[in-house]
């Protein structure tokens, strides 16, 4: 019925066939743990980053704009560059390994820029570069490693241990700060440090495309070649039609903040709400997709930032409705994050998996930069509530359509 | 088991690189430093963050190269007017960062704290000395992406009165309102009689000056491209930064009554909002240094004070 069903065709009238193996893979576990600790290291400088440019450096908020969002674009092309030629190349944990060496080494960049400004936003490019060219290619890795009806689990286990990275990161930050006594140059030292342990582990632990690949040539057109196939193309196509409608987080922070009056003190806490419940549900959720499908919980998860959005908007107030709200927000990140890897996985071929992987985040992402540009111009021109309400139903309208079409079916 | 050893041995000896930085770091910082000398808002002074320690200074404005006074007061943006003065510190290793807000008497003793989310980014005194304003810089508003935003708040001295975020005044382009979700306000400037004040506002990539009625709360947008205004102490002239290329700012003075522009004769980026030492010079902080220049447009800069920032002089 849905794409699970490609492979797996059991999986979607919700019976186990055969017990999946229990044990998630160790590499897994492996590239799990990589990730764990490069986002400690990678949140740890953009916790002081802001800090460090406007006070150390003193430069204003616009320039930091600037400096912050100009390399968001370019990103989106490394990308799918990063997966090409880890696919070509048949190296996935190389690619994978530079992109995560080359994050590394800009750490001791941002030492070495001193306060050039010109300077850090080379070192910052760079690190975006990293981040982008090691995306496809690790999330490749995982799914050639998994067993596919657990694809799913496989996912949530790896965004849970990534999430939990991101939540120490600052938190190690603001350890490093204590101890130096305000020294920004010892948190990048440490973030480095903390970087280069991470590569240290995937070079060890983390074993190239188990298993053989086919020997099929994969050629420069090959993305182009992918988005022939209908199955893989409707992936791609309803993924970014989802992130049209998307509501960035941005946005829904402000609703709630202005609806229940938040302190702006704790205001920065309303995204560790998201992450904590994103790190208690990936794995069960991941765990539900493999069950019921990917695709269905991929759809739930939007449905909840629906839910979210009605509940931010709706006429009860209380301040249990702005915790459901922040709860049904981590759900749509745990529901929609490493599911959508895991529903995309089984109709790309082995050999072209980051490619593919690639294309499809890129897809979304591009789409939900623009489905921001168009909520501000909404909530700029209807004011924030009916904005919200609007942006919830549109929501709606393409989910049911998704449902129905059900476009990803074998 | 020999991967799982160099795993080990790597980790250890990369954390504990970490750790000697860390603490070396903590050392070179705890130098020995001058001994805190008590200042006052005495008239004829120029004060200013000593960048070597990081505390407020005194030299005589009549003589800036002439012998440096060091307070004990620590901050990152420092304001003077009349018998108030601002002091805004950043609170060391808390994230997102916190700033305390200190107002201060003639002494420099603490009257009024306030801590409040941002890092420090402006900070003034209204010239009757009644009203102290600020710019905070705040992050962390998003989960999965990363952007800023400003606040600008107020306190005034003699009611107590507190405003965390002057976001909520409503604007008028024209006779139209002005509504964005992205609207934020950075360096406010208050007329002599604290009745209207000057900010920038910026909204979708563009900056405006908006002038305000404080008593009405209401505000009028006058121009674009002008950022960190500050009036003149004859309230006819706003110095102000304008960006002529992305992420480069020139000083200007812009004339209120007639709108016209004069770029000033430092020619070199400023990203600072400038000061008005008197109706003909404005100051500010450029290349960890205290600058001056002639506000009509003629003349050179000079430096008045080396390893300096935040200027503010007492009249």
């Amino acid at each position: 019925m849905y794409i699970a069903a490609s492979r797996t065709p059991d999986l979607a009238t919700g019976i186990d066939p055969a017990p999946v193996k229990r044990r998630v893979p160790a590499n897994v576990l492996a590239l799990g743990a990589v990730s764990l600790v490069t986002d400690v290291s990678s949140e740890m400088v953009t916790a002081v980053l802001p800090l460090y440019l406007v006070l150390g450096l003193g430069l204003n908020p616009l320039q930091f704009g600037l400096l912050d969002g100009l390399y968001a674009g370019a990103t989106a092309v490394v990308r799918v560059l990063g997966g090409h030629l880890a696919d070509r190349w048949r190296r996935l944990k190389a690619v994978a390994g530079l992109g995560y060496g080359l994050s590394a080494v800009c750490k001791l960049g941002l030492l070495a820029a001193g306060s050039s400004v010109a300077a850090i936003g080379v070192v910052l490019a760079a690190d975006r570069t990293g981040k982008g060219l090691r995306t496809g290619p690790r999330d490749a890795l995982i799914s050639l490693s998994s067993d596919p009806a657990a694809l799913g689990r496989s996912f949530g286990v790896h965004r849970a241990l990534d999430t939990v990275g991101a939540l120490l990161g600052p938190v190690a930050a603001m350890g490093v700060l204590a101890v130096s006594l305000g020294s920004y140059p010892a948190v990048f030292f440490t973030s480095f440090c903390v970087a280069a342990v991470g590569v240290l582990l995937l070079v060890l632990f983390v074993r190239d495309r188990p298993g053989t690949a086919d020997r099929a040539a994969v050629s420069p057109g090959a993305a182009l070649e992918l988005l022939r196939r209908g199955d893989f193309r409707r992936i791609v196509v309803w993924a970014a039609a989802l992130g049209l409608v998307t509501v960035g987080d941005a946005f829904l922070y402000l609703v709630l903040q202005r609806r229940w009056d938040v302190p702006v003190a704790f205001f920065p806490l309303l995204p560790l709400g998201t992450a904590a419940v994103y790190l208690l549900l990936a794995v069960p959720i991941g765990r539900l997709a493999d069950r019921i499908g990917r695709w269905p919980v991929f759809l739930g998860g939007h449905a909840a930032l629906g839910a979210a959005l009605v509940v931010v908007c709706g006429p009860v107030s209380g301040p249990s409705l702005a915790v459901l709200a922040l709860a049904l927000h981590g759900v749509f990140y745990a529901a929609t994050d490493g599911v959508l890897m895991a529903a995309a996985g089984p109709v790309v071929p082995a050999e072209l998996r980051a490619t593919g992987f690639a294309v499809v985040q890129t897809g979304q992402a591009v789409a939900r930069m623009a489905s921001s540009v168009l909520f501000g111009l909404a909530w700029t021109v209807w004011g924030p509530r009916p904005a919200v309400l609007v942006a919830a139903g549109a929501l709606t309208v393409v989910v049911a359509a998704a449902a129905v079409v059900r476009p990803v079916r074998s | 088991m020999k991967r799982l050893l160099i795993a080990l041995l790597g980790s250890v000896l990369l954390v504990g690189a970490a750790v000697v930085f860390t603490v070396a770091a903590r050392q070179g910082s705890a130098t020995d430093e001058p001994a805190a000398e008590q200042l006052t808002l005495a008239p004829g002074q120029l004060l200013f963050r000593d960048t070597g320690t990081g505390r407020v200074a005194s030299v005589p404005v009549s003589d800036p190269g002439g012998p440096r006074r060091v307070s004990g007061l620590e901050c990152d943006r420092f304001a003077v007017a009349r018998r108030t003065a601002v002091c805004l510190t950043a609170r060391p290793g808390v994230l997102p960062a916190v700033t305390d807000v200190r107002v201060l008497d003639a002494n420099l003793a603490v009257r009024h704290q306030e801590s409040l989310p941002g890092a420090p980014s402006r900070a003034r005194v209204s010239p009757d000395g009644k009203i102290v304003h600020w710019t905070l810089f705040v992050t962390g508003d998003s989960y999965a992406a990363t952007g800023f935003s400003t606040r600008s708040g107020l306190y005034e001295v003699e009611t107590g009165r507190l405003v965390k975020t002057i976001e909520e005044l409503p604007v008028y382009t024209g006779d139209r309102r002005y509504f964005a979700a992205d609207v934020n306000y950075w360096g406010t400037t208050f007329a002599p009689d604290g009745t209207r004040f000057y900010a920038t506002l910026g909204s979708r990539g563009k900056t405006y000056l908006v002038e305000a009625d404080y008593a009405r709360y209401q505000g009028k947008v006058v121009r674009e491209n002008v950022e960190c205004p500050s009036l003149s102490p004859d309230g006819t002239r706003v110095a102000f930064k304008k960006r002529v290329s992305d992420g480069v700012w020139r000083l200007a003075v812009l004339d209120l009554a007639t709108l016209e522009e004069t770029e000033l004769a430092e020619t070199r980026g400023v990203d600072d909002q400038a000061l008005w030492q008197d109706d003909t010079t404005v100051l500010y902080g450029l290349d960890d240094g205290v600058w001056a220049v002639p506000a009509d447009g003629t003349g050179g800069s000079r430096r008045l004070a080396e390893h300096a920032a935040s200027p503010a002089v007492t009249g």
